[in-house]
């Protein structure tokens, strides 16, 4: 029985091994031949940093890196209010059929086919009528992808309101806060962590989106994606692998920091609904 | 639970809901009507590149896809807008089935791990999820090409496994590949969620009572975990059938998908109205799905 056992666990380690394998063997490719001295990103020709001093000088580049930042952070702050807003809607308030319909309306471009979502979009910016949206370029881009963060935000938002102890709410309310504060002064400060890791979600979603964006960008204005995509397309260097490395770097730092965050949250509000 | 239904509730309700339903209305609902309007316009040469028709509507673009259907009976006949359905249906059901099969022992694992450990697992699944999609497609293509600098043929070859490079990228099989490798996360969340609310005990009855493994699986596990099963199917199927980028990278030109017919009539063809028209048709395949969706979409997407 204990044979079997421990065969088991085995064989579920060997197909978690392979599965993490499976995931990681691209993303590891990516890291070593980055650190090439060649000019193939395929073949190891000697160590070197030759690609990452290439890369720090390359100002198309950094341009579009910049670029994208800003539609992140515009984009994750615009989702956060909207989701946000979303979320709170259809928790505290009485559902009816109508908020089934937001709810399903604000979920649908995650699910979607990006080229269908961008085509509308692209259609509604250049539409006559619309032409106050600039047409195709930055604030089309924000608006795009606020419109395909905002599900996110509002999915994690609403399963952490449904989770909260609601009697601080309720006190305040009780000795006659208004609705609005009570919500800015109790509620959010209690749910920071959420909003945190929900415009976290939404900027890197931004920032690596590349069907909306090369749909909805203009020659001008080429974030981070659009650029490599372009590259891809017209031969390239290890440099590629550097920006690869570094990009999996500060994702990988990020999400680590924020997810013992998160742990520690979610295990301290365990151990508080268990305490007396 | 809900708050008495006051006017000042009603009052709030309606505040709150301004900024919401103002932004999928203005950007979500109306440009897929714009869609609807644009299918059955003229295309042209001006900016935008479509006018509409003096009668109102211009099937045209409907009417050359229903042209390909018609000829199904001749052989040889041009049928790319039919043939690239055909080719992205099989390819997302293929993909759908290879993450389910991949994905469900992944995730059941990951579930059984002790709490705190399966956390962390969860997050290393998510992780390139979150990083760089473009550049992690290319780096299958290194990995797969067909040339003696191709990763795994500079394996094999100095392994002396293969004396020629084997041609693996710009075909089918390495667009699949792709998809499956992308794709994957997104079976293993929703069954993950699924898998960890299981009672051990059911499994640990099941085995007192002397059910062999197998028969635990079919008749406890698995049918306690069909909702995972079906959302985390229909969250790879549905955007996997638009898919473009996988296989215009790992394709070449040798797997046509209606994700990438959309692309080239919205690019570099600038046929506006057939790019709408094959998006129209999309969406009408993919809502009974997405319907099925946001019925058993699970608790990690409920909204």
């Amino acid at each position: 029985m204990s044979d079997r056992a421990s065969a088991g666990r085995r064989g579920a380690w060997t197909w978690m091994a392979l599965c993490f394998a499976f995931l990681y063997l691209p993303i590891l490719c990516l890291v070593v031949f980055s650190f090439t001295a060649g000019e193939i990103t395929t073949q190891f020709a000697g160590f070197s940093l030759r690609w990452y001093a290439e890369l720090a000088r390359d100002d198309e580049l950094l341009g579009a890196t910049a670029l994208s930042l800003g539609i992140a952070a515009l984009a994750a702050s615009a989702a956060l209010v909207v989701g946000t807003a979303t979320a709170v809607l259809l928790v505290r308030f009485a559902r009816s059929r109508a908020s089934g319909l937001l709810a399903g309306l604000a979920t649908a471009p995650m699910v979607l086919p990006e080229v269908v979502v961008g085509l509308s979009l692209v259609l509604l910016v250049t539409h006559p009528w619309w032409g106050w949206m600039g047409g195709r370029g930055v604030v089309a881009m924000w608006i795009g992808h606020t419109t395909l963060a905002l599900g996110y935000v509002a999915v994690l938002v609403a399963s952490r309101l449904r989770e909260l102890d609601r009697s601080l709410e309720e006190a305040a309310l009780d000795l006659g806060c208004p609705p609005a504060k009570v919500f800015f002064v109790i509620t959010v400060p209690v749910i920071a962590p959420t909003l945190a890791a929900a415009w976290l979600l939404a900027f890197t979603i931004s920032m690596d989106d590349f069907v909306l964006s090369a749909m909805l960008s203009n020659p001008g204005s080429t974030t981070l994606p659009v650029l490599v995509w372009a590259r891809l397309h017209h031969g390239l260097t290890p440099e590629i692998n550097a920006l690869a490395t570094v990009i999996v770097l500060v994702v990988a730092v990020g999400v680590l920091v924020a997810h013992r965050f998160m742990l520690r949250a979610q295990r301290r509000r365990l151990g508080a609904a268990a305490g007396p | 639970m809900s708050p008495p239904a006051d006017s000042g509730a009603r009052a709030r309700r309606l505040a709150l809901g301004v900024l919401p339903w103002g932004w999928v209305l203005l950007f979500f609902v109306l440009p897929f009507a714009l869609i609807v309007g644009v299918s059955v316009s003229t295309p042209s040469l001006s900016i935008p590149p479509y006018t509409l028709p003096a009668g109102g509507i211009d099937p045209a673009s409907y009417a050359r896809i229903a042209g390909e259907a018609a000829t199904l009976a001749q052989a040889g006949a041009d049928r790319q807008y039919l043939s690239a359905w055909g080719s992205a249906l099989a390819l997302a059901a293929f993909t759908t089935l290879a993450c389910l099969l991949i994905g469900y022992p992944f995730a059941y694992h990951i579930a059984r791990s002790r709490p705190g450990l399966r956390e962390t697992l969860l997050m290393l699944v998510m992780l390139p999820f979150w990083t760089a999609f473009l550049l992690r497609v290319f780096a299958w293509q290194g990995l797969l090409d067909s040339s003696a600098v191709g990763v795994i043929n500079q394996l094999l070859l100095a392994a002396g496994v293969i004396g020629n490079p084997l041609p693996m990228l710009y075909n089918r099989g390495a667009v699949a590949m792709g998809m499956v490798y992308s794709y994957l996360p997104f079976m293993v969340l929703p069954l993950y969620a699924h898998l960890v609310k299981l009672d051990v005990r059911l499994l640990e009855a099941a085995r007192d009572l002397g059910a062999t493994p197998w028969r635990t699986f079919t008749q406890v596990t698995l049918p306690l975990s069909a909702r995972g099963v079906v959302a985390g199917s229909l969250l790879v199927f549905i955007p996997a059938v638009g898919e473009f980028v996988i296989p215009d990278l790992l394709g070449g030109g040798n797997v046509s998908t209606i994700g990438r017919r959309i692309w080239e009539d919205f690019g570099p063809n600038q046929d506006w109205p057939m790019a709408a028209a094959v998006a129209v048709l999309m969406l009408v395949v993919l809502s009974l799905p997405i319907m099925l969706l946001n019925r058993y979409g699970g608790e990690d997407r409920r909204l």
